[in-house]
């Protein structure tokens, strides 16, 4: 009986760990929270695009933005771009563009062939503000609310569930 | 010969390359970049350290990392900037908290369970 008892010790051990597994696999998720919620944007001075400025970040204070991680290099941004123009239109948003590592000549190539939804484009030539951001690939989008405190991050492609199910909510919330 | 040298020097050719350049005043300070850019996660390849990762985001960090240890600051500020942005994760040494604890002290745990188990059957083998 004893010998029976200890032979089954392995096998429960595995099972359990099977058990743990499983339960890992269906709740883990690639996400990584962003320590940036809550706080202020990082400070940054960039040039724009087309409108010849250079913007702070305090020149975005007063009204809610979106702020869209984007380059004319990164395939996916072109995907979620239909959806960064949808909400730029139907939304009372600024939507903001920050052209991340990329050449002027081609993000401007690249907004003539799909659109421009952007309300103002800054352009990260060098990659500090991204990094100042915790970027890890575009495209990345932040919700910032009027005093410039960072609400929500989304990593990766927007799509209709995230901006219907996390996005829309809280634009509602901090929408004057 | 001068093929075989051909090869050899192809042979080595890529690993040269692969070695970034900074300008570090000190080996101290050359040391101390190799030691963080070893502990630092690459984020975009998540499984691999700054140091050796290629990805863009890798270089712009460890050019990052660089800058601050030519400018003299230590460890600790250097990891702080990197946590404060890119949180915890960015870090290869998990931090000790709430979360963290069962990962930190589980092997105590498997190695005290062990301890007692051949405890009691080395002497119940004494009694024997």
């Amino acid at each position: 009986m004893k010998k029976l008892l200890i032979a089954i010790i392995p096998l429960g051990v595995f099972i359990g760990l099977i058990v743990l597994l499983a339960i890992n696999m269906s709740t883990h998720t690639e996400e990584l929270p962003s320590p940036l919620i809550g706080k202020p944007v990082p400070a940054f001075e960039h040039p724009t695009l087309y409108s010849n400025k250079n913007l702070s970040q305090d020149d975005f204070k007063g009204q809610p933005w979106l702020l869209n991680v984007f380059g004319s290099w990164c395939p996916s941004c072109q995907v979620e771009h239909p959806l960064v123009t949808q909400l730029a239109l139907t939304t009372d948003v600024k939507v903001v563009g920050l052209n991340w590592k990329d050449e002027p000549e081609n993000a401007t190539q690249w907004l003539q062939r799909w659109g421009n939804p952007y309300d103002e484009i800054l352009v990260d030539y060098e990659g500090d503000t991204a990094i100042n951001l915790g970027v890890y690939g575009a495209p990345e989008t932040f919700l910032i609310d009027a005093k410039g405190t960072i609400v929500h991050k989304i990593t990766g492609v927007l799509t209709p569930e995230i901006i219907e199910q996390e996005l829309l909510p809280l634009i509602e919330k901090i929408v004057p | 010969m001068k093929q075989i040298i051909i090869l050899l020097s192809l042979l080595f050719s890529g690993h040269t390359l692969a070695i970034e350049v900074y300008d570090f005043k000190t080996a101290e300070q050359e040391a101390l970049y190799q030691k963080l850019t070893k502990e630092l996660r690459c984020l975009v390849c998540q499984n691999q350290n700054l140091a050796d990762s290629d990805a863009g985001l890798a270089k712009d960090l460890k050019d990052q990392v660089a800058k601050f240890v030519t400018a003299g600051q230590d460890e600790e500020t250097i990891k702080a900037y990197m946590i404060e942005r890119y949180g915890d994760f960015v870090n290869y040494e998990p931090p000790l908290n709430a979360s963290t604890l069962f990962l930190w002290f589980s092997p105590l745990l498997v190695f005290i369970v062990g301890g007692v188990i051949l405890f009691f059957n080395i002497r119940k083998k004494q009694h024997e």
